[in-house]
C-alpha cells in the first residue's frame, strides 16, 4: 500500500495517489475541527474566529483571559489578589487541622465559581456512578459469560439496551418516574402532607440514571475478556482449598481487571459527558460540566466554553493513551503479542 | 463362582439401581444429582446477574414502561370531575345536553375548587386540547357556579352560550376517557373524536408524520455520509503497515474520544457565518465577504456535525472485518483474469458487507434518537423528533403527547435493534 510496485501502470498510479487523497481529506475532517479549539481558546476577543491580529501571530492579540475567566466567573469577588503564593499557603492551611481563616480568593473560587462547582459536580456524578456500573457490570459479566445462564440472550439484550434506547426517551421516563414521591406514606395512605422522596433535582437521581447508561459499557468490556479466560485455573485455585472470594480476588479479578479498568474507564466518560439525562433530572446546583457547556453555547456564547473545551481535549488525550496501554497489558497477559 | 451376584453395600450405596440406572454414592440416581448440581450452577449464575438485572429494571425499564402507559392513560378530568365522567359515559355524543349532565359538571367545579383553585384550571386546559375556548369557558363558570341553583342547564347557558355548543360536551366526553388512543393519535397527526373513530388533524397542525419522516431521512444520509467516508479509511488503515495504522487510528479515536458538547462546540467554531470554513472560502474566492454560507443552525449543520460524531462508529466495525480478509482472495481474483475493479467489486466488496451492516445500522440507531446536536446547531429546521419530545416533557407539559411520540420512536429504534442483534449479534458490539 505505501510504496507502489514497479509495474504499476500510470492509471492505477494516478487512482492510487487519488485515493490517498481522498482519504486525506477525510481525515482532516475528523481531526480539524478538535485542533480548531486550541487556537481560538487563545483569543483575546470575545469571538469564535480567528482574528486578523491572529493570523499574524501578534502577541497582543492572543491571551489566557478565558482559562482565567473557568477559574473566576462566577465568583463573587474576583478581584482579590489571587497568586500562586497565596494559592500554596492556602492549600498547606487548608491541610493543616488548626486552619481558620483561608485567603478568600481559592475558597471563593472552589466554592462558587460556575466552572469549577460544575467541575466537582461531573467527577463526584461520575465517581459515583463508575463505582455502581462497574460492581453490579463485573457480576452480572461473570454471570453472563457462564454457558448455565438462563435466558441469557434476552437478559443480555435488556442490559445492553440503555445503550440503543434513544437517550430523550430514557431521560424522559426517568424525570416521569423520580419526580414521583416514593413515600410509602404518600402512595399507600395517599396522604398529600407526606414529606417527599424525590429523586428529580437530586445527586442521587443523576448518579442512578448514569450508572444506568454506563453499565452495557462494562458489560461488553468484561464478557469482552472472559472470552480469553481459562476456567481451569479458578478450578485449580479451587481445588488446593481456595473458597469462591478467594478464587474470585486471587485469580480471576486480576486477569480481566484490564477489561474492568476500561469499562469503568467508559463508564466514567459516558457520565462525565452525559448531558440529557442531567438537563431532565438535575436541579440548577447540581449543572455538570457538559450542562454548562450546554447553557454556555445557548445562552452567552463566549471562548470560555472553548477553554474549557481544550481542557477537555487534553483530558480525552490523556484517556486514549491510558486504554491503549492497557489494551497492551492485557493482550500480553493473554499471550498475544500486541501490536 | 460364577453365579455369586453383587451385594448392594448398603454403607456407601450401590453404583446401579434396580433398573441398571447409575448412582449416585448417597443413592440418588447420577442423572437426578446432574441436574441437581446444574440447577445449583445456574441458580449461581443468575443471582450474580440478578443486582444488575434489578437495578436496571428499577431504575431503566420500568421508568420507560411507565412512560409509555402515560401515552394512553389520562386521568387529568376524571380524578378532577369524578361526576361528570361517570354522567358522560352514559352519554351517547349526539342528543342533547340534559340537566344530570350540567349538575354533575357543577357540582364538580365546585368541589374541585374547594380543593384547590388550580384544579378547574387544569380541567379547563385538558379540555381546550380538544376545542379552544374551553379556559376561558371553565374559569368563567367555576367563578358563578357557587351562586347556581337548579335547574344548572339554563344557568350554564346563563353563563356563556358556549354551552349550548355540543362540542365542548364533546370534548369533555373525550377528556374524560382515563385510557385514549388520543395521544397516540395526535403523535400521528390523527384526531380522536367523542364517537371514537379518529379523522386527520386539520392542515396546519399535522407535523408529527413529516418529522418522523424527515429524522429517518436525516438518519439514512447521515448512515449513508458515514458510509461514504468512513469505507475508504477504514480500507487504508487495514492496508497500511500496522505502525502507520495505529497512528493514523489515533486521528479516528481521539475524535471518538471526546466529548460530544466539545465536537458540537467545535462545529459551531468551524461553520458558523465567521467561522474558519467561511473565512477559507472567503479567502480562496468561492464567496465574496458579504455573501458568506450559512452552514450553521439549519439542516446542513446538523447532518455535518452528526456525520462527524458518528463516523467513528462506522469506521471502528468496517475496519476490523477488513482486517479479517486475506489478502489472497483478492489476489486469487486478479490470478484468474478479474480486473482490479471486478476483484474488488466481486470479491472483496461482498466480504466487508457485514462491517457495513453492523456500522451502518449502529449509526442508524444512534442518529435517530439525537437530541443535543440538533439542538444546538439545527437551528429551526434541524430539529428532529427526539427535541420535540424534550419540548413537550419540559415546556408544553403534555407529557402524554411526549409519551407517545416516545413510544413510537422507541418501537422504531427496538425494531433495529432486534435486526442488529439478529444480523451482528450483541456479543459481537465491540468498543475501541
Amino acid at each position: 500500500m505505501s510504496s507502489l510496485p514497479p509495474y504499476t501502470t500510470t492509471g492505477q498510479r494516478i487512482w492510487h495517489y487519488t485515493f490517498l487523497f481522498i482519504c486525506a481529506l477525510i481525515f482532516i475532517f475528523l481531526i480539524t475541527p478538535i485542533l480548531i479549539i486550541a487556537p481560538l481558546s487563545f483569543n483575546a476577543e470575545p469571538y469564535f474566529s480567528f482574528t486578523d491580529g491572529m493570523l499574524g501571530f501578534e502577541s497582543e492579540a492572543y491571551s489566557t483571559r478565558w482559562y482565567k475567566d473557568i477559574l473566576v466567573n462566577g465568583m463573587s469577588d474576583p478581584t482579590q489578589p489571587n497568586n500562586w503564593g497565596v494559592f500554596w499557603d492556602w492549600f498547606w492551611k487548608a491541610l493543616s487541622p488548626f486552619h481558620t481563616a483561608p485567603p478568600s480568593f481559592y475558597t471563593d473560587a472552589w466554592e462558587n465559581a460556575q466552572w469549577i462547582r460544575a467541575m466537582r459536580n461531573s467527577f463526584f456524578i461520575g465517581f459515583f456512578a463508575t463505582m455502581i456500573a462497574v460492581t453490579l457490570g463485573t457480576l452480572a459479566a461473570i454471570g453472563l459469560s457462564r454457558s448455565e445462564m438462563p435466558a441469557r440472550g434476552a437478559i443480555m439484550s435488556l442490559l445492553i439496551s440503555p445503550l440503543i434506547v434513544p437517550l430523550v426517551v430514557t431521560a424522559a421516563g426517568m424525570f416521569y418516574f423520580y419526580s414521583t414521591n416514593f413515600n410509602p406514606d404518600s402512595w399507600l395512605n395517599g396522604n398529600p402532607d407526606a414529606s417527599s422522596w424525590i429523586l428529580a433535582q437530586t445527586y442521587a437521581g443523576v448518579i442512578l440514571a448514569h450508572a444506568a447508561l454506563g453499565t452495557p459499557f462494562v458489560i461488553i468490556t468484561v464478557t469482552a475478556t472472559l472470552v480469553g479466560f481459562d476456567k481451569s485455573l479458578v478450578r485449580a485455585g479451587a481445588s488446593m482449598g481456595a473458597g469462591p472470594a478467594k478464587t474470585f480476588w486471587k485469580i480471576q479479578m486480576p486477569l480481566i481487571l484490564p477489561g474492568v479498568v476500561s469499562g469503568g474507564l467508559f463508564a466514567f466518560i459516558t457520565s462525565f459527558d452525559e448531558v440529557v439525562a442531567v438537563l431532565f433530572l438535575a436541579g440548577p446546583e447540581h449543572r455538570t460540566i457538559p450542562r454548562q457547556m450546554y447553557s454556555g453555547i445557548r445562552e452567552q456564547i463566549s471562548p470560555t466554553i472553548l477553554a474549557v473545551a481544550t481542557i477537555l481535549v487534553i483530558l480525552s488525550v490523556i484517556l486514549l493513551a491510558t486504554l491503549e496501554l492497557l489494551r497492551r497489558r492485557s493482550e500480553r497477559l493473554r499471550g498475544l503479542s500486541p501490536s | 463362582m460364577t453365579d455369586v451376584s453383587y451385594q448392594p453395600d448398603t454403607t456407601r450405596g450401590s453404583l446401579t439401581d434396580a433398573s441398571g440406572a447409575l448412582l449416585a454414592a448417597d443413592g440418588t440416581p447420577l442423572k437426578k444429582k446432574l441436574r441437581q448440581a446444574l440447577a445449583v450452577s445456574r441458580r449461581r449464575a443468575f443471582l450474580l446477574v440478578a443486582p444488575l438485572l434489578l437495578f436496571i429494571l428499577a431504575s431503566f425499564a420500568i421508568p420507560i414502561l411507565l412512560l409509555l402507559v402515560q401515552g394512553v392513560k389520562d386521568n387529568t378530568f376524571s380524578s378532577i370531575m369524578p361526576e361528570t365522567t361517570s354522567v358522560l359515559r352514559e352519554w351517547d355524543s349526539n342528543s342533547e345536553p340534559t340537566e344530570e349532565m350540567a349538575a354533575a359538571v357543577v357540582m364538580d367545579l365546585i368541589s374541585a375548587k374547594e380543593i384547590s383553585r388550580s384544579l378547574p384550571t387544569k380541567v379547563g386546559t385538558r379540555v381546550n386540547r380538544e376545542v379552544s375556548g374551553a379556559i376561558s369557558l371553565f374559569k368563567k363558570t367555576t367563578r358563578k357556579a357557587p351562586k347556581m341553583e337548579a335547574p344548572f342547564l339554563a344557568e350554564l347557558y346563563k353563563v356563556d352560550k358556549k354551552w349550548k355548543d355540543p362540542a365542548y360536551w364533546k370534548a369533555m366526553k373525550i377528556a374524560s376517557k382515563t385510557i385514549t388512543p388520543a395521544y397516540y393519535a395526535a403523535a400521528v397527526d390523527k384526531k380522536y373524536l367523542a364517537d371514537g373513530s379518529f379523522a386527520d388533524q386539520p392542515e396546519d397542525r399535522q407535523i408529527y408524520v413529516s418529522l418522523f419522516v424527515k429524522t429517518i431521512l436525516v438518519s439514512g444520509g447521515v448512515m449513508l455520509a458515514c458510509v461514504l467516508l468512513g469505507f475508504p479509511v477504514a480500507y487504508l488503515l487495514s492496508h497500511l503497515p500496522a505502525r502507520q495504522a495505529n497512528l493514523l487510528m489515533i486521528l479516528v479515536l481521539l475524535p471518538f474520544w471526546t466529548s460530544l458538547l466539545v465536537r458540537t462546540t467545535a462545529w459551531i467554531a468551524m461553520l458558523q457565518s465567521a467561522g474558519v470554513l467561511n473565512d477559507i472560502f472567503v479567502w480562496i474566492g468561492i464567496t465574496s465577504d458579504d455573501q458568506r454560507f450559512s452552514l450553521i443552525y439549519n439542516m446542513t449543520g446538523t447532518i455535518i456535525a452528526m456525520t462527524h460524531i458518528l463516523l467513528p462508529f462506522m469506521i471502528l466495525p468496517i475496519y476490523s472485518v477488513m482486517k479479517a480478509i486475506p489478502p489472497s482472495h483478492v489476489r486469487a481474483a486478479k490470478s484468474l483474469g478479474a480486473t482490479n475493479w471486478t476483484a474488488f467489486w466481486r470479491v472483496y466488496f461482498p466480504a466487508t458487507i457485514p462491517g457495513i451492516g453492523a456500522g451502518g445500522l449502529l449509526v442508524f440507531i444512534l442518529a435517530i434518537g439525537y437530541y443535543i446536536t440538533p439542538a444546538l446547531v439545527g437551528g429551526q429546521d434541524g430539529q428532529l423528533i427526539s427535541n420535540f419530545i424534550a419540548y413537550h416533557m419540559q415546556k408544553s407539559l403534555n407529557w402524554s403527547l411526549a409519551a407517545a411520540l416516545g413510544g413510537i420512536l422507541l418501537i422504531l429504534v427496538l425494531i433495529l435493534y432486534w435486526l442488529y442483534d439478529k444480523i451482528v449479534g450483541i456479543d459481537n458490539m465491540k468498543l475501541g
